[in-house]
């Protein structure tokens, strides 16, 4: 009888899912603080020396991030699932494409985004030099929307279930080693001083790929999960 | 011809068919697999001429390099069941995706194993983290990944179309692995075998793998059937040819 | 008589190795109302479930005259309500994603929600929780509704609203399929599962 337009749902969820994050100030603190304390954890476990802790920067800011984003997936989807919500956007006349893309966006903008711009002052404490922190971030920024798409393709198999958190990382951490050795990889070649476009663009088409089919991933992983 | 495909396809996607399918071949099948894998394996670690620069120590690859194929060629089956279970909710589909996944992860692991051991004499260390045994790693993590999500999700046929979402990401997450671990570094010889083509390798040598492959192979294969078959019973346990299968066994 | 908006034949579904239900026959038209009874665990959510599309491993077929998603008001189980969205909030987004069209505000009120339309339903009980979801039942535009166990959890006067605006739905042409105990009005067809033969009214 009345469907609504594309348009008019990915607003109206986009503006639900900000207002949803922004209103649990926790879930946009403890990714962030979870992050730095990573990180600080590496001078405390390796060394240190400036030169060694320049040479495992890149890795270790982005082993962080990586696990950072994972672990504030876990709940991406349990409160609507247990409070009913899902149910209705599995049923609502419009592709759930849309409502889960706008989720998602939402996710990594209060996120994802913020991981990437504290990046490089984690960065400069673990002894980068300066010239490279830029690329450090655009990395994290090119990577971590891949890592909330594909990480939620896994919290969507995996809402409902008990010990999903574990479950979760077993499903997803190898999923996301191609974005990390390239994520770090471009960081230490910025490093060597050699140059980096060719590995940035290779970060772009991943993630050009995972923003475009990840969504729908992600919307049947939640059909499946509530039992279609 | 396409008649006789399209046939073969119904009636395989027929779990009744199915199981008479296993009944007629496996009798067979796991011989003749066994056979091929006790030629290729005795030819290629006790006949097969030493390796110039490695010595004796090479012979592993006949277990490694059969174990390795298996193992990718198992996960991209899967990949292949997962993109059929979800698109055209076949049952048999489902049924091979969780009969693939244990005997694959084992040639994983045992591909990891062989690969560690021809590693020590080889480059003096028991592990590396080069391109090859990265990415079979990574694929170990894979298929433990499918089964530890089978088992979490209570509804076989959920729990399959759950699996079958995973494969499929996972077959693309595959390849991408392997373009990036490769540019990581490699140690790791360079493809010596070619299906088609020319191939660096000796003849003398080559045939011992290839029978060993087509043996572990078939083995895999047997395996599967044999899985298959054990969750089509269960999954059609009440229906009427199931329940006069076990009625007459009983009598 | 109008073909039938809803066809079900020898409808079946299987969890845990039994059959929950099998050979489900009915027919049901817009204007009427259908409720679903049975033992608790007889599979009541799961055949709405089915109905809705939400449940794809069952056995028959389900058939509807004209697709389903553009008509469907679902109300599930839980409420559908989050906490930290105001009841308007909360309406607002399920009007906005479903393609309803009504004033949220009226229809927060018809369900004695007035003055409580900017506080976190977080900090309403349990039943103004309910409530809030029960809202888009007076909002427009939705011609099917299945709603699961809608009279949980309310109090009286909820529920003879609740009744009251189910007939009237009715009388307007829509299809009401629910679950409960109660039973609203007598012109109700019951489908009950465990046995499974309809009794007509």
């Amino acid at each position: 009888m009345s469907a609504p337009t594309l348009g008019a749902v990915w607003r109206a969820s986009l503006r639900r899912e900000l207002t949803l994050i922004w209103r649990s100030p926790a879930d946009i603190v403890q990714p962030l603080f979870f992050f730095v304390v990573v990180v600080s954890l590496f001078p405390l476990a390796l060394s240190p020396k400036p030169a060694l802790l320049a040479l495992v920067a890149p890795g270790a800011v982005w082993v962080a991030a990586l696990l950072a984003v994972m672990l504030s997936l876990d709940g991406l989807f349990r409160r609507d699932q247990e409070s009913g919500a899902l149910d209705l956007l599995l049923t609502a006349p419009v592709v759930s494409v849309v409502p889960v893309a706008a989720k998602l966006l939402a996710h990594w903008l209060l996120t994802g985004l913020p991981l990437a711009l504290i990046a490089p002052l984690l960065g400069y404490m673990l002894q980068l030099p300066v010239a490279v922190l830029d690329t450090l971030m655009v990395s994290v920024l090119l990577g971590t929307p891949t890592l909330t798409v594909v990480g939620a393709i896994g919290a969507a198999l995996t809402v409902g279930l008990n010990r999903g958190g574990i479950l979760l990382a077993v499903l997803v951490l190898p999923l996301y080693v191609p974005v990390l050795v390239f994520g770090a990889g471009v960081v230490r070649t910025a490093l060597d001083g050699l140059p980096t476009g060719g590995l940035l663009a290779v970060l772009g088409a991943i993630l050009a790929l995972a923003v475009s089919l990840g969504p729908v991933a992600v919307a049947l992983g939640l059909r499946i999960s509530a039992g279609d | 011809m396409w008649k006789t495909i399209k046939r073969w396809y119904h009636q395989l996607g027929s779990p009744r068919y199915f199981y008479r399918f296993c009944e007629a071949v496996l009798p067979w099948l796991v011989p003749v697999s066994l056979a091929l894998l006790a030629v290729g394996l005795i030819w290629g670690l006790v006949y097969a001429p030493v390796e110039r620069y490695q010595g004796d120590s090479y012979r592993i690859i006949y277990i490694h390099v059969p174990a390795s194929s298996g193992a990718l060629m198992g996960y991209i089956a899967m990949g292949v069941a997962g993109l059929v279970a979800l698109v055209w909710r076949m049952k048999m589909a489902e049924v091979m995706l969780k009969a693939l996944a244990p005997f694959g992860a084992a040639l994983a692991a045992v591909s990891l194993l062989t690969g560690a051991l021809w590693g020590k004499p080889t480059w003096g260390t028991y592990w590396q983290w080069d391109a090859r045994m990265t990415s079979m790693l990574i694929l170990l993590f894979l298929y433990l990944g499918i089964m530890a999500l089978q088992n979490a999700i209570r509804d076989p046929r959920q729990a399959a179309r759950a699996a079958a979402l995973l494969a499929v990401v996972g077959v693309i997450n595959v390849v991408i692995v392997k373009y990036s671990v490769e540019w990581l570094n490699t140690l790791h010889q360079g493809a010596t075998l070619k299906v088609v083509g020319e191939s660096s390798i000796d003849a003398s040598m080559k045939w011992p793998l290839l029978i060993s492959m087509a043996g572990l192979w078939l083995l895999y294969a047997a395996n599967v059937l044999i899985r298959a078959r054990t969750e089509v019973l269960s999954r059609e346990r009440r229906s009427g040819w199931v329940r006069r299968l076990v009625r007459d066994e009983e009598a | 008589m109008d073909a039938p908006r809803l066809t079900v034949r020898q409808l079946g579904c299987e969890r845990d190795h039994r059959m929950l239900f099998e050979n489900l026959d009915f027919s049901a038209r817009n204007g009427e109302i259908w409720q679903v009874t049975g033992a608790n665990g007889a599979g009541k959510t799961t055949l709405l479930r089915i109905l809705v599309g939400l449940h794809g491993f069952y056995q028959g077929r389900v058939e509807w005259s004209s697709p389903l998603p553009p008509s469907l008001l679902y109300l599930g189980h839980q409420p559908g309500v989050r906490e930290e969205l105001t009841a308007r909030e909360n309406l607002e987004y399920n009007r906005a994603l479903s393609g309803q069209t009504g004033d949220p505000d009226a229809a927060l009120a018809a369900l004695d929600l007035y003055g409580f339309e900017d506080v976190p339903a977080g900090r309403l009980s349990a039943g103004q929780q309910r409530r809030i979801a029960l809202a888009r039942l007076w909002l427009d535009g939705k011609d099917v509704w299945i709603l699961d166990e809608p009279f949980t959890a309310i109090d009286q006067q909820g529920v003879a609203a609740l009744d009251q605006r189910l007939r009237q739905a009715a009388a307007q042409g829509v299809l009401v399929i629910y679950t409960s105990h109660h039973r609203v009005g007598d012109g109700v067809h019951r489908l009950h599962l465990g046995e499974d033969r309809e009794v007509a009214p």
